[in-house]
C-alpha cells in the first residue's frame, strides 16, 4: 500500500462525472475543416511550413518551430491547406491567433510514418527527437513541450515519476476514459518516460472516485515496479503540487518546479501520445475530449482531430441550442467561457461543459466579507484568500505579494466556498496582472532611464570631441587667417572690399589670376616650365580644399545643430528658439560656403578648360 | 447565440451568509428552551424585542447611508446580534436596558463602522458592556431566579408587563443573584460548602444554568458540525479558562470551582456564539485559538480579581483589540515555503 499524505484545504463539490462516463470514447469522425492554431503549447509559435492550396497527407508536418522552444503541428488528416489565417483559438480572452485550415479530401491518407519497434535499442536523445517531432506538448492544461520537460537539468535528478490520473475536476472524465480504455498505451507511454528518466519510483495517482479506471491499470501494470496509488476524492488533488504532496510528502519550493525535489508529473493523455508516436510513429493529431453539461443530450468522450471546431463535438453530443447558457472550456472550476463555438479542439482540450443556466447559475451579487475564514479552510496552497483579498481590492499590492499571492495555483476552492458570493479568483487575477503591468512599467522605466543615461553620456562624449575640433579649426583658421591677412592687405591695396565673401572671391580670382598666368606663362614651347615664384600651382590646390573643408565643417555643424534642435523641440526645452537661430544661421552659413566651393570650381574649370590644350 | 461569459470558478457552494447566520440562529434555540424552561419568559421575551429592534435599526441605518435595505436585511447578521443580546441581558432587565444595547450595537458598532464586516468589535458584546456600565442596578438585580416555568415562575404576562413597565429592578421574589455572583462574593467569608447551600446552585452545580449551558455546548457542536464556526476559538477559550482555573484556583473554598466557571455563567453561550462572530475574531486557526485562549484567560481573571461576577463582554472585547495584532503574527505557512511570512513588507515581523 502506498504511503500518502494529506494536503490542506481542499474541497468537494458534487462530481457530475457519472454523465460524461456511461458511453465509451466515441471517434468524432473528420469535420468539414480543421483549424489548427500555430501555438498550442508554452514556448515559441510554430511556423507554417506548408503554402496555401498545398496537399498534405495525414501525420505530415505542416508547421514547426525552427528557433525557440516549441513542437511542431501535424495534418490530423489528408487535405488541402485552404489558408493561413487569424481565427479564434481557445483562449480566455477569446482572442484569435494564427491558423492553419485544412479542408479534408475524406482519404484519409497517411504520410510515411516509421514505428520503432525496440526503442531501447536507440539513444535516449533519439528518442526525445521522436516525442518532439510527434508535436508532443502536455496535454493536461499548460502545454509545456514534453520533450523538454523530459530532460530536466543534470542536477535535477528524477527521482520519482508520477503519471497524474487524478483528474479532480467535476465533469472531466477524458482521462478516466483513456485509462479505462487504453490503460496498455497509458502504461507503455509511462514506461518510455521512465526509460528515459531512470527513477528510482514510477506511481500513478488516481482519485477514488475512478474505480474501472483504478482495476484497468492494475491489470495493466501487473508484475511492473508501478505503484498504483488510489488517493481520496477532494479538490484539487490533481493540482500538480497538490498530487506531489500526497503521493510523497513532498513541497515543490515557493517559484521552484517538481523537478527541484526530485519529482516529475506527467499527463495521462501525454503518456498515450508518447507511445502511439514511439510505436505507431504517430504524431499528436487526435486526444480524448469531454463534452458534457445539461445541454447535451448524449454527453460522453470523443476521440476528436486536432482542430476539429467544438460546433462540431457539441452536435454529435446533441447539443440543445435553445438551453445552453454557457460554454466551458475545461472544468467548472478552473474553465473558462468560450464566446464561440467555433473555436477549435488543441492538444490542451480536455473538456466543454454545454452548461444550462440552472445548472452553472449565475452567481448571487457579491456580499461583505465576513472573514469568517472558509476560505483559507479550503485553500490547498494554505494562503490567506481572505487578506490577499483586501489588499488587492485596496490595490495594495506589495502587501498582497507579501502574502504570497504569487503561489496562488487560482484552483477556485476559495470562491468556490465563500459565503458571501466574492469572486476572489477574480481579484486574484487582477492584482497578478497589475503586478505584472507594473513590473513591465518599472523595466520599460529602467530602460528609458538607462537610455537617457547613455544619451547623456554620448552628449557630453560629442561635446568634448566638438570641443577638440573646434580648437583644431581655430588653430586652421588661426593659419589660414595669417594667410588671408596676407592676401587681404594686398586685396586692399587693390582697393576691393574684404568682407569674407569678396575676400573669398578675392582669392579665388587670384588663384585663377596666377593660373592664367601661368598658362600665359607656360604658352610659349619652352620645354622647362619655368614656376612663377609669386603664383606655384601648388597653391592652386589648398585653395579648393580649405573650401570644401570649410563647407564640410559648416555642414557637420549644421547637422549637430539640428539634432541638438530635434533633441530640444522632442524635450521641449526652452532653448529651442535660439537654436532655431543658430540653425538658420549656420543654414546660411553652408549655403555661403557651397556657393563660393561651387563659384570657385566652375572658376577653376574655366581655367583648366582654358589651359588643357597645353598640357 | 451569445454564452454567458464569466470568470472561473463557475460552480459555488450553496450555503451563503444568510444561510450561515439562520444556522446560527437555530442552533441557539435549544440554549434558549432551556433559558425559558429553567427562568421563565424573560430570555425569550427579551430576544424577541431585541431581533425585532435589531433589525429596525439595521434598516433605518441602511436607509441612512443610501445602502440597499432589503440586501441587507436578508443576511440575518443584525438578527443574529439581537439574539445574542437577547440571550445574555437578565431576564427582567427593563426594556430600556435592552432598547439602548441593541441599538448601540447595532448603529455604533455595527453600521457607523461601515456596516456588516467592517467593525472591529463585536456589536452585541459592545452593546452588553455599555449597560452593563452604565445601568449596573439594572444589569445586576434582575436575573431571575431559577424555577420551572410550569412550576413557580412568573407567567408570561407578568413577565411582559415587567420589562415593559420600565422599572429598574423586578419584584424582589423574582429575582436572585446569580450562582457566579453569589460565589464570588460569599467565599471570602464563607466555606464552599456553606454558599453552595444557596438556592442559587440547586442540587446539582448551578441550578438551571447546567442546562442552559449545557444546550448552548450542543447548539456549538452542531455549528462545528456543520462547519459554520471552526473549533479553534472554543477550544482556545475553554482551554484557557481551564487552564487558569485549575492552575490558579483548584481551592474551591477560596475560588469558584471551575465546574461553576464552565458551566454557571455565559461562558458556553459566549465559547460558541459570541466569540466565533467571525468579523471580529482573528482569523487563522493559529490565530483563533490564541484569540480564544486570551478571551478565556481574560474571563478567570476578570471573573476571579475583577469587579464583575462575569466578563465574557469585556473579555471578547479586549481581545477584539488585539485582532490586528494576532492576524500580524499568525500567518499560515504558505505551501512551498520555510516559513510563514509576517508581518508588512519589508519588515521582518
Amino acid at each position: 500500500m502506498t504511503q500518502l499524505w494529506d494536503f490542506s484545504g481542499g474541497i468537494h463539490p458534487p462530481e457530475h462525472k457519472d454523465v460524461s462516463t456511461a458511453r465509451p470514447i466515441r471517434n468524432a469522425g473528420v469535420p468539414d475543416y480543421l483549424i489548427l492554431p500555430l501555438q498550442q503549447h508554452i514556448g515559441d509559435p510554430a511556423e507554417a511550413i506548408v503554402e496555401v492550396g498545398e496537399r498534405v497527407l495525414k501525420g505530415q508536418k505542416i508547421a514547426d518551430v525552427k528557433t525557440g522552444m516549441g513542437v511542431p503541428v501535424h495534418a490530423p488528416t489528408s487535405g488541402v491547406i485552404e489558408s493561413i489565417a487569424d481565427y479564434p483559438v481557445p483562449h480566455p480572452s477569446g482572442m484569435a491567433d494564427r491558423c492553419i485550415t485544412l479542408k479534408p479530401d475524406g482519404e484519409d491518407q497517411w504520410c510515411q510514418r516509421s514505428p520503432v519497434k525496440d526503442y531501447r535499442a536507440l539513444e535516449r536523445d533519439q528518442v526525445l527527437q521522436i516525442i518532439r517531432d510527434a508535436g508532443i506538448s502536455g496535454m493536461g492544461g499548460a502545454g509545456f513541450p514534453t520533450n523538454i520537460k523530459l530532460r530536466p537539468p543534470r542536477d535535477r535528478k528524477v527521482s520519482t515519476l508520477i503519471l497524474n490520473g487524478a483528474e479532480c475536476e467535476p465533469y472531466i472524465t477524458a482521462d478516466d476514459m483513456t485509462m479505462r480504455e487504453k490503460a496498455d498505451e497509458v502504461v507503455a507511454g509511462l514506461k518510455i518516460m521512465a526509460w528515459i528518466l531512470r527513477p528510482e519510483r514510477c506511481v500513478i495517482g488516481i482519485e477514488d472516485n475512478k474505480p474501472e479506471a483504478i482495476a484497468a491499470l492494475r491489470k495493466a501494470t501487473e508484475g511492473t515496479q508501478t505503484e498504483i496509488a488510489v488517493i481520496p476524492t477532494k479538490y484539487p488533488s490533481g493540482g500538480e503540487k497538490q498530487l506531489i504532496q500526497i503521493l510523497t510528502g513532498m513541497e515543490v519550493p515557493s517559484g521552484g518546479i517538481p523537478a527541484d525535489i526530485g519529482v516529475m508529473c506527467q499527463n495521462i493523455g501525454t503518456a498515450v501520445a508518447v507511445a502511439q508516436a514511439v510505436f505507431e510513429g504517430t504524431p499528436l493529431i487526435s486526444r480524448v475530449v469531454t463534452i458534457t453539461g445539461e445541454a447535451v443530450r448524449e454527453p460522453g468522450n470523443f476521440e476528436a482531430l486536432i482542430g476539429t471546431p467544438i460546433e462540431h463535438l457539441l452536435e454529435q453530443a446533441g447539443i440543445n441550442q435553445d438551453t445552453v447558457s454557457r460554454l466551458v472550456l475545461g472544468g467548472p472550476m478552473m474553465g473558462y467561457t468560450l464566446t464561440t463555438e467555433a473555436v477549435p479542439v488543441i492538444k490542451t482540450t480536455n473538456c466543454v461543459i454545454a452548461a444550462t443556466a440552472t445548472e452553472l447559475p449565475a452567481p448571487p451579487s457579491e456580499q461583505p466579507c465576513i472573514r469568517c475564514g472558509q476560505c483559507a479552510e479550503a485553500c490547498p496552497m494554505e494562503l490567506l484568500p481572505q487578506q490577499l483579498f483586501w489588499h488587492a481590492k485596496a490595490t495594495e499590492f506589495e502587501k498582497a505579494e507579501h502574502l504570497n499571492l504569487f503561489d496562488c495555483i487560482e484552483c477556485g476552492a476559495c470562491s468556490y466556498v465563500c459565503p458571501s458570493s466574492i469572486p476572489l479568483v477574480q481579484y486574484y487575477r487582477f492584482a497578478k496582472g497589475e503586478i505584472r503591468a507594473q513590473q513591465a512599467e518599472q523595466l520599460k522605466a529602467d530602460r528609458a532611464r538607462e537610455r537617457f543615461e547613455a544619451r547623456q553620456a554620448r552628449l557630453e562624449r560629442e561635446q568634448q570631441e566638438k570641443e577638440l575640433r573646434r580648437k583644431e579649426r581655430a588653430k586652421a583658421a588661426a593659419e589660414a587667417a595669417a594667410k588671408k591677412q596676407a592676401e587681404a592687405e594686398k586685396a586692399a591695396a587693390e582697393g576691393e572690399a574684404v568682407d569674407e565673401r569678396a575676400a573669398k572671391s578675392a582669392l579665388v580670382e587670384q588663384a585663377l589670376a596666377r593660373k592664367k598666368a601661368k598658362a600665359e606663362a607656360s604658352q610659349p614651347p619652352a620645354p622647362s616650365a619655368q614656376p612663377t615664384p609669386s603664383a606655384p600651382p601648388a597653391e592652386q590646390k589648398p585653395d579648393i580644399e580649405a573650401l570644401e573643408k570649410q563647407l564640410t565643417q559648416a555642414r557637420s555643424k549644421l547637422e549637430t545643430m539640428q539634432g541638438m534642435l530635434d533633441d530640444a523641440k522632442a524635450q521641449q526645452a526652452d532653448n529651442v528658439e535660439k537654436l532655431e537661430r543658430a540653425v538658420a544661421k549656420n543654414h546660411d552659413r553652408v549655403q555661403r560656403a557651397e556657393e563660393a566651393l561651387s563659384e570657385a570650381r566652375e572658376k577653376l574649370a574655366a581655367g583648366s578648360t582654358e589651359s588643357q590644350p597645353t598640357h | 447565440m451569445a454564452f454567458v461569459q464569466q470568470s472561473s470558478p463557475h460552480a459555488h457552494s450553496a450555503r451563503p451568509t444568510s444561510r450561515v447566520m439562520l444556522w446560527v440562529l437555530i442552533a441557539a434555540l435549544p440554549g434558549l428552551l432551556a433559558q425559558t424552561l429553567f427562568f421563565g419568559w424573560g430570555n425569550l421575551i427579551n430576544v424577541v424585542f431585541c431581533v425585532g429592534l435589531a433589525i429596525a435599526s439595521e434598516a433605518a441605518l441602511l436607509k441612512l447611508r443610501k445602502k440597499p435595505v432589503a440586501f441587507f436585511i436578508k443576511d440575518n447578521t443584525a438578527a443574529v446580534t439581537g439574539l445574542l443580546l437577547g440571550l445574555s441581558l437578565p431576564q427582567f432587565a427593563p426594556w430600556w436596558v435592552s432598547a439602548v444595547a441593541v441599538i448601540s450595537a447595532i448603529v455604533v458598532a455595527k453600521q457607523l463602522y461601515g456596516g456588516l464586516g467592517s467593525n472591529p468589535f463585536n456589536p452585541a458584546m459592545v452593546g452588553y458592556a455599555l449597560v452593563l456600565v452604565s445601568f449596573p442596578v439594572a444589569m445586576t438585580t434582575n436575573w431571575a431566579e431559577p424555577a420551572m416555568l410550569w412550576d413557580g415562575a412568573p407567567g408570561f404576562g407578568e413577565t411582559l408587563a415587567t420589562i415593559a413597565s420600565g422599572q429598574q429592578t423586578a419584584l424582589d421574589g423574582w429575582t436572585m443573584a446569580t450562582p457566579l455572583d453569589e460565589y464570588k462574593h460569599k467565599i471570602n467569608t464563607h466555606t464552599a460548602a456553606e454558599v453552595l447551600n444557596h438556592p442559587t446552585f440547586g442540587a446539582g452545580i448551578a441550578k438551571g444554568w447546567e442546562w442552559v449551558n449545557a444546550a448552548f455546548l450542543a447548539g456549538g457542536l452542531l455549528l462545528i458540525g456543520l462547519r459554520i464556526i471552526s473549533w479553534h476559538i472554543p477550544a482556545g477559550f475553554l482551554g484557557g479558562l481551564i487552564v487558569m482555573s485549575v492552575a490558579f484556583g483548584s481551592n474551591a473554598d477560596l475560588y469558584t470551582p471551575l465546574s461553576l466557571h464552565l458551566l454557571a455563567g455565559g461562558t458556553m453561550l459566549g465559547a460558541f456564539f459570541i466569540a466565533t462572530d467571525p468579523v471580529s475574531a482573528a482569523t487563522s486557526h493559529q490565530g483563533k485559538l490564541i484569540y480564544g485562549a486570551g478571551i478565556g484567560i481574560l474571563i478567570y481573571l476578570i471573573r476571579t480579581w475583577g469587579n464583575y461576577p462575569d466578563a465574557v463582554a469585556f473579555s471578547v472585547l479586549l481581545m477584539n483589540f488585539a485582532v490586528p495584532f494576532i492576524d500580524h503574527y499568525t500567518p499560515p505557512r504558505t505551501y512551498g515555503h520555510h516559513k510563514a511570512r509576517r508581518g508588512v513588507p519589508g519588515s521582518q515581523g
